[in-house]
């Protein structure tokens, strides 16, 4: 619930971020620092942990032999699911994946479908046949703000460190016998959310501030700059100016975010 | 023979055999077994004579009469205003004890506090079924119009009130924040932004320091350093209206 | 059949490797980590906290209340859908009832301990590793409770017995396998999980039940030492 005025309020946020002394000491436009630890789960494909201040998050790639969609009969495919889950939050239920979960997994997938970060022909075994698709978990262990972002990296890392099962004889996964192949990772998307209280813009939200938060706009950048997906979020709207200032903000911190996962 | 495995002030936990021998006693956080001592809880171990207990070091707060605590407003009831405050339990301010202004029957009460609103109150009573009682009537007590709350751990709240509040009493002195450190582990501070930041970090080194000796000094240290100045002596005039922070119990 | 030389060189009494942890997830108010072997366990405890829905709510004492969950990508092969299914279930019931006569719940009346049990890896014995997460958690959240309930799964690879059995131990090639997996209270010595898959006698199960509370020794000893190292340092000097 949102406050106006009282502690942990936007009225007091607002404060704190006019001054640019957010209430862990960043600035506006300041990421938390980022730890990857890869092959975090030998039992999926691909694995990373992504800790990012005290928000933490596994996310796996899992590979499989499936059917391809009729009108795309040469290509794979790509599924992301994020699920938010009580062990990370306080605040979380549990039960099937509410819409929060739905839209955060939705926003991942698209910056990376529609970046052409993978080349869906690629994934064809046989055309009209079998194609791999690459189902990647986002499970946050511990929330404290901005899974998207932090999924989505984590999300990329997981495909990254992915290697393909074998094949065996009749087309299908041979999960004991690994290949070498890795996939093959065009670009790499990275989402940045800027959110906005009052007039106030910045990055990378912490859970209080999430609970905060009126407008956020997450703008999924490619490694040179251009922007390959959006999200507006949030139960108030932008001015065309603060999206001018949302866009550069996004691609600024995407490019520096983009070392994590040379 | 009776025979202690323990010393003063180690950590024990759950299961871990304290002493063998009839001669010793279990008290808090013990408990016999046959011949054995067996701590039933994560703590320090104090033994008092034969008397074997454990101070608690983690674990929710549970309410107690008369402590200041740091609540917030969740729902609004007929008889009064329902909290909670970082425990197991929520509470209930009754009407009576909820303003010195007479409220007539009937009233909106979310007037006095709306749901949201954070307080500092005194717990005046605790049933047998845990019902809590809690008044922001009285010297000290009032709604929190601003600032922000921390959560801190309940077992590190003397500590980080000090001695006769000289802890808090140096944070606030050093960064000019409003400071009220709950009994319940939740510390509310207002001040500065640049300023409230330094008051929370030096509030965490507390936290994880309180076992090395020479805290104070290094508290004072970590306050001078980062706001660049000598810690004035006394409060500044505007402060003069704020309540002294109640001293922790041990 | 004998079955002289374990698959992956162990003794038989020996468990695979432990590294236990307590107080590893900022948000909850307990919670550890427990590897054995290639199965990894996180376990959160939230509360005591109030209980939604109230008609849930015991007035007299707190719940208990285990949630026992593979992550969709934490067993061998292809990826599993997402959420609880039959075995999840029974699991979480199994694992309540294995924490559930340690934990003093007389002091929470109407309030319930949620117990989080999450696997991302697995190899076998995951029921167990979360009842060894689980309770180092319920201890690092403060909860009063008799002792640590360590579990372990023993059980016979052909005339074998062993301690902590491996995947490829449940179905071993060319024998029969027996898999037991019990967890107790070694302060009392109430033994609080006890499941099997298998054909034995009553005797066999006698000797396992032996070499379970062994191994539980051990377990209880790492789980003790992951609090201890976590709380280190705690010890005031007023």
């Amino acid at each position: 619930m949102k406050n106006k005025q009282g502690p942990n309020s936007t009225g007091h946020l607002i404060t704190a971020l006019q001054a640019d002394v957010r209430y862990d000491g960043r600035t506006k436009n300041q990421f938390r620092d980022i730890q990857i630890e890869y092959g975090v789960s030998n039992t999926a494909d691909g694995s990373a942990k992504i800790t990012c201040g005290n928000t933490e998050i596994i996310c796996a790639a899992s590979l499989s032999v499936g059917s391809p969609f009729p009108d795309r009969p040469d290509e794979g495919a790509l599924m992301v699911s994020a699920e938010l889950l009580p062990i990370a939050h306080n605040d979380i239920e549990s039960g099937p994946p509410g819409i929060d979960a739905i839209e955060i997994s939705r926003v991942i997938d698209r910056g990376i479908r529609e970046s052409g970060a993978i080349d869906v022909k690629k994934l064809c075994i046989s055309e009209g046949e079998k194609v791999w698709i690459i189902s990647v978990d986002v499970v946050p262990i511990n929330h404290d703000g901005n899974i998207i972002d932090i999924g989505a990296i984590g999300a990329l890392a997981a495909i990254k460190d992915a290697v393909f099962p074998g094949l065996t004889e009749e087309n299908t996964a041979d999960y004991k016998n690994k290949s070498k192949n890795k996939i093959e990772m065009k670009h790499t998307p990275i989402p940045v959310t800027v959110c906005r209280i009052g007039d106030e813009l910045f990055v990378d939200p912490t859970k209080v501030e999430e609970n905060n938060i009126e407008a956020r706009i997450t703008i999924a950048v490619l490694e040179n700059g251009k922007i390959c997906s959006l999200q507006k979020g949030g139960d108030e709207g932008f001015s065309t100016e603060q999206l001018a200032q949302a866009f550069d903000l996004a691609v600024k911190t995407s490019q520096e975010l983009q070392q994590h996962l040379l | 023979m009776s025979e202690l495995l323990i010393q003063e002030r180690e950590i024990v936990v759950p299961g871990q055999i304290l002493a063998k021998g009839m001669e010793y006693l279990p008290s808090h956080g013990t408990y016999r077994k046959d011949e054995q001592i067996i701590a039933s809880r994560v703590g320090v171990a104090i033994i008092d004579g034969k008397v074997i207990r454990s101070i608690p070091l983690a674990g929710k707060y549970l309410p107690k009469r008369n402590d200041i605590i740091i609540g917030k407003v969740i729902d609004i009831l007929s008889m009064g205003w329902r909290v909670e405050f970082n425990s197991p339990y929520s509470g209930l301010i009754p009407i009576k004890d909820g303003t010195f202004e007479f409220i007539p029957r009937g009233a909106d009460l979310s007037r006095y506090f709306d749901i949201g609103d954070y307080f500092v109150g005194r717990i005046t009573n605790v049933s047998g079924q845990n019902l809590v009682d809690v008044s922001v009537k009285g010297q000290g007590l009032y709604k929190l119009r601003d600032g922000r709350t921390i959560k801190v751990n309940t077992n590190k709240v003397p500590r980080i009130i000090g001695k006769k509040g000289s802890m808090v009493s140096m944070i606030k002195r050093a960064t000019g924040c409003k400071i009220t450190v709950g009994q319940n582990g939740l510390v509310w501070l207002l001040g500065e932004p640049a300023m409230e930041f330094i008051a929370v970090q030096a509030i965490r080194k507390i936290e994880e320091e309180s076992h090395i000796p020479g805290l104070t000094d290094r508290v004072k240290e970590f306050l001078e350093e980062k706001t660049g100045q000598p810690i004035p002596e006394h409060h500044s005039q505007n402060d003069d209206d704020e309540e002294e922070q109640p001293e922790g119990e041990q | 059949m004998q079955y002289k030389k374990r698959y992956d060189g162990r003794g038989h009494d020996e468990t695979r490797p432990i590294i236990a942890k307590a107080g590893v997830l900022q948000n909850a108010d307990g919670s550890a980590y427990f590897k054995i072997g290639e199965t990894i366990a996180y376990a959160a405890v939230y509360g005591p906290r109030e209980m939604y829905p109230r008609r849930l709510a015991d007035p007299k004492r707190g719940v208990l209340r285990v949630n026992y969950n593979m992550m969709p990508f934490s067993g061998p092969g292809e990826r599993n859908r997402p959420g609880p299914n039959r075995r999840a279930k029974e699991i979480s019931m199994v694992s309540e009832k294995a924490l559930l006569p340690a934990v003093d719940l007389e002091k929470y009346p109407n309030c319930v301990i949620d117990v989080f049990i999450e696997l991302p890896q697995t190899d076998a014995g995951s029921r167990c590793a979360g009842i060894c997460a689980a309770s180092i958690a319920l201890a690092d959240a403060g909860i009063t409770m008799q002792d640590m309930v360590p579990a372990i799964a023993v059980g016979y690879v052909g005339d074998t017995p062993v301690v902590d059995l491996s995947y490829d131990e449940e179905q071993p090639e060319g024998m029969e396998a027996v898999d037991v997996p019990v967890a107790l209270i070694p302060s009392t010595g109430e033994i609080t999980l006890l499941q099997m898959d298998g054909i034995v006698d009553a005797e066999q199960l006698n000797t396992l039940l032996e070499k379970a509370k062994d191994a539980c020794a051990v377990i209880a000893q790492k789980q003790r030492e992951a609090l201890q190292e976590k709380y280190l340092g705690d010890a005031d000097e007023e």
